[in-house]
């Protein structure tokens, strides 16, 4: 049953990945021959919006080579070009997470995937492809990709979170419905986490994400474990982060990143209160299973106990009856989890690297801002030698004050740039996040159809049974 | 019909009606006989609720009575019962000796709101620290709560009655009719502690008598196969009662999870800033819908099924304790046997032990005799009231499951026309 379990998830996620494909084709069309709403938030984020019709000439540029690219090149492409790719290039890749394997024993075991790319895009050297990768790869690569886009405005997907006590159950062997349950939510996770990934525009150029895709080997991540150095050092940044930014008292110039803010935060609180509802909905329709599984078996031993033939015979069909509800419920509770609440959880980390992005820009401020003191500083040093007339220290205080001046420009450009990023990455963020939603809430209403469907078809059954009572 | 709320908190009028009340008789019982068609003794005798006031801690119940029979007074009257004056006919029925070949319509259960006044009390205590929509919300699904056991305890008072009228000879006990005309209070106090310890004895006694009894082998096939199919059958009954109690149960948490999801969404609507709070909006809706309708199977289910379940619990009991003391006099008329033979063996009182032999042969055969009679209508009467609730319950599954498919093709209609 598990199997079927499991093939029914990869099933349902590909379907909604394959709804997703579409109907961005159907967008990336309508896209080029309009005003490109990718274009938009570029624009927009000056104050008077001047919409420039996109022309269809960047539908036939050839596909862009990007192989030359390294990592720290790719801050330096122009947005124009990466817009260009992204508007050229249809979205035609996808990617499966598969099959489950476990290697190894004892506490040094651990599950491998089976990660499988089809796609039609160039930069690939093949149109089908897998690898085989374990949970601490994925980390890594997150790492990676956190490490080169966060701090200058991109929304870089989360991976799964770590689960030391569910790791450890599969790693000892035990061979129970709950770490194979635990295993088939890490797939679908980390499913979803590839998906949404290669999503991004910019993150699909980057090379750390290709070498994931395609390499038979890769350098084990051992910087992704908990205990690590490296995640202590971690654990250690996130602490002074957190201090940081409490004492950050930034001039908000701009009141779209305020009321943004403001936003996140707001849905933030709704998703979580949403999604323990919807948790607490699962564990009760288990229960729910549960009980009308024990209700079938005692109805059926009723009716073996009954001495009138006809009624006999209907509570063993009533028995049956709820046997088959009782399997429905199974089926509706795992659509309950897997469509509605992990979409919730995913959005609710999501919503946090987010956050995340915002908290970056206000580093990046105050960075700039600090130059900018400094660089006061060091011209009241200057009118100081200048009055103390001592000229060596005077050409030391002109050099500072070039080295500074020069900060502060690239301060204020960064800060520039990381605004006019993060408006971008919202924008998409929001689009994408709205399709998400809808694409898989609807997913998620065709479930409860079906159940509803099939409900109808039992009882229909058993009506006449009843009424054969005599 | 008119119920009537008074609690601490809200008091609330209501009109309903019991047709979707539990009907753990089939209709040709109420006054019928399913053998003994007998149209005249419906007409002869009718029983029923008419209204019912739930104060404080007490349920008053209005019962309303029709009758062409010389016995009473006027042909239509009413009287004001509470729930010990029906316990207090119950047991006059019990100890009655005379009774002792019929089955005993089982005592109507104690009305029991406390867990749902607790939860009234919770309510009124959390007010301040939910939303206006939530606590509006929860204090109608309380109150939607407490109607539905308001009703089903009216429903099983009546049922009781209803019985006791359709029995051709406990119809005309006379603390019945006491019990049905007059209009004054019956100073009939629940027991105390001490009565209350001494029914705990004999019931002590009662069944380990029980089950020395029960080892006698009956000679009579009818009544050997009776008592295995109900020993068997009463314990079955009880744990599907318990796990239907439990199926359904489960199904009202899950409703009211939908309750608190649609809430969510409705935030989620009402704060969103793109085009996805519409979207939100109509899902919420569907939820506050869907909800109603779960809300619905899982009460439908409660009644047809786990009510049905726990009234033939009792009603079975009451069977078996129509066998044990059939067995107890069969006993009683062995014993008696016995002892006569041994008063003619010693040639001394033999005069009394031929009449208490005499007296105790007659219990005997008149208890066994109504017992058939009374047995073979039992099942005739399950079998009926099986057939019609799970008909019933079918019947209401279906309707309730094509409602929720057309709410949800609905909605998806709409949302699927939006994007």
């Amino acid at each position: 049953m598990v199997q079927n379990l499991q093939k029914l998830c990869s099933m349902m996620t590909e379907k909604i990945f394959l709804q997703i494909i579409n109907s961005l084709r159907a967008e990336a069309t309508e896209e080029v021959s309009l005003d490109s709403p990718e274009r938009e938030p570029i624009l927009s984020s000056e104050p008077s919006p001047a919409v420039t019709p996109v022309t269809p000439t960047t539908l036939i540029a050839p596909r862009i080579e990007s192989k030359s690219l390294s990592a720290p090149v790719i801050f330096d492409r122009s947005r124009e070009e990466i817009e260009e790719e992204a508007n050229g290039d249809v979205f035609d890749i996808e990617i499966g997470v598969s099959d489950p394997e476990k290697v190894g024993d004892g506490m040094n075991a651990y599950m491998a995937y089976r990660v499988t790319t089809k796609t039609s895009l160039s930069m690939f050297s093949k149109s089908e492809f897998s690898v085989k990768r374990r949970f601490s790869d994925f980390l890594g690569l997150h790492s990676k990709l956190a490490s080169k886009y966060l701090h200058v405005g991109y929304i870089v997907p989360p991976a799964p979170e770590k689960s030391i006590v569910g790791m450890t159950k599969v790693k000892v062997g035990k061979e129970d419905s709950s770490s194979t349950e635990f295993v088939e939510k890490r797939r679908a996770a980390l499913e979803r986490y590839l998906q949404r990934t290669v999503k991004h525009p910019t993150l699909l150029q980057d090379p750390d994400l290709r070498q994931f895709l395609e390499s038979s080997e890769l350098p084990r991540a051992v910087n992704t474990q908990a205990l690590s150095g490296a995640g202590i050092l971690r654990m250690v940044n996130k602490a002074a982060d957190a201090v940081n930014k409490m004492t950050i008292k930034m001039n908000e110039s701009d009141a779209w990143f305020e009321e943004k803010q403001q936003q996140f935060e707001n849905l933030d609180q709704q998703l979580r209160k949403l999604h323990a509802s919807v948790e607490a909905l699962v564990c009760h329709r288990k229960e729910l299973s549960a009980n009308t599984a024990a209700f079938a078996k005692s109805a059926a031993m009723l009716g073996n106990s009954e001495d009138h033939t006809a009624l006999s015979r209907a509570l063993s069909q009533l028995a049956e009856v709820e046997e088959k509800i009782d399997q429905l419920h199974q089926e509706q509770a795992f659509a309950d989890f897997y469509m509605f609440s992990e979409l919730l959880s995913d959005y609710i980390r999501l919503i946090a690297a987010v956050k995340g992005v915002f908290d970056h820009r206000m580093k990046c401020w105050q960075k700039w801002e600090d130059a900018q003191i400094t660089l006061l500083k060091k011209r009241e040093t200057e009118a100081k030698m200048m009055v103390a007339n001592k000229p060596d220290k005077i050409q030391q205080a002109k050099n500072e004050i070039r080295e500074w001046e020069a900060k502060v420009q690239q301060g204020e450009r960064d800060f520039e740039q990381i605004s006019k990023t993060i408006r971008k990455e919202v924008g998409r963020f929001e689009k994408e996040r709205v399709k998400d939603f809808k694409t898989v809430i609807i997913k998620y209403l065709e479930s409860l159809v079906q159940t509803q469907q099939q409900l109808i078809k039992y009882w229909e059954a058993f009506l006449p049974e009843a009424k054969a009572i005599a | 019909m008119i119920f009537g709320f008074q609690t601490e908190f809200f008091q609330i009028e209501l009109e309903e009606g019991l047709d979707d009340g539990p009907d753990f008789l089939s209709e040709e019982d109420r006054g019928l006989k399913a053998i003994n068609v007998d149209l005249q003794s419906d007409a002869a005798l009718q029983v029923d609720i008419s209204d019912a006031l739930s104060e404080r801690d007490k349920v008053k119940f209005t019962v309303h009575t029709k009758s062409s029979l010389p016995n009473f007074k006027q042909n239509e009257f009413s009287v004001v019962r509470q729930h010990e004056e029906f316990i207090w006919l119950h047991d006059s029925f019990i100890e009655n000796e005379d009774y002792a070949g019929y089955i005993i319509p089982p005592a109507p259960p104690r009305p029991d709101f406390d867990a749902s006044r607790e939860k009234l009390q919770k309510l009124g205590e959390g007010e301040g620290s939910m939303t206006k929509e939530e606590f509006t919300k929860m204090k109608q699904e309380l109150e939607a709560e407490y109607l539905a056991i308001f009703k089903k305890t009216v429903a099983m008072h009546e049922v009781f009655l209803c019985r006791v009228a359709a029995h051709p000879i406990l119809r005309k006990d006379l603390n019945f009719h006491v019990f049905l005309e007059y209009n004054q209070d019956l100073s009939v106090r629940g027991k105390n502690k001490k009565e209350k310890l001494e029914d705990f004895f004999k019931n002590m006694v009662k069944s380990a008598d029980g089950v020395i009894v029960s080892g006698v082998k009956d000679v009579d096939d009818f009544f050997e196969h009776e008592r295995t199919f109900l020993l068997e059958y009463h314990n079955r009954v009880k744990d599907a009662s318990a796990k239907s109690d439990r199926m359904t149960r489960s199904h009202k948490s899950a409703a009211d999870d939908y309750n608190r999801i649609g809430s969510s969404l409705y935030a989620l609507g009402t704060q969103d800033s793109t085009d996805i709070c519409k979207f939100f909006l109509k899902v919420s809706e569907l939820f506050d819908k869907t909800r109603k309708i779960e809300a619905r199977v899982s009460a439908d289910e409660d009644l047809k099924l786990s009510d049905l379940l726990k009234y033939y619990l009792r009603e079975s009991q009451a069977a078996k304790d129509l066998l044990y003391r059939r067995s107890r006099s069969l006993v009683d008329y062995e014993n008696a046997n016995k002892a006569l033979d041994k008063a003619r063996a010693k040639n001394k009182d033999v005069l009394q032990a031929e009449t208490s032999q005499q007296l105790c042969c007659q219990k005997f055969e008149k208890i066994s005799e109504s017992a058939k009679q009374e047995l073979i209508d039992f099942k005739t009467r399950r079998v009926a009231a099986f057939r019609k609730n799970l008909v019933e319950l079918a019947e209401l599954e279906l309707k309730h499951a094509k409602g929720n498919l057309q709410l949800l093709q609905n909605c998806l209609a709409v949302l699927n026309g939006d994007t």
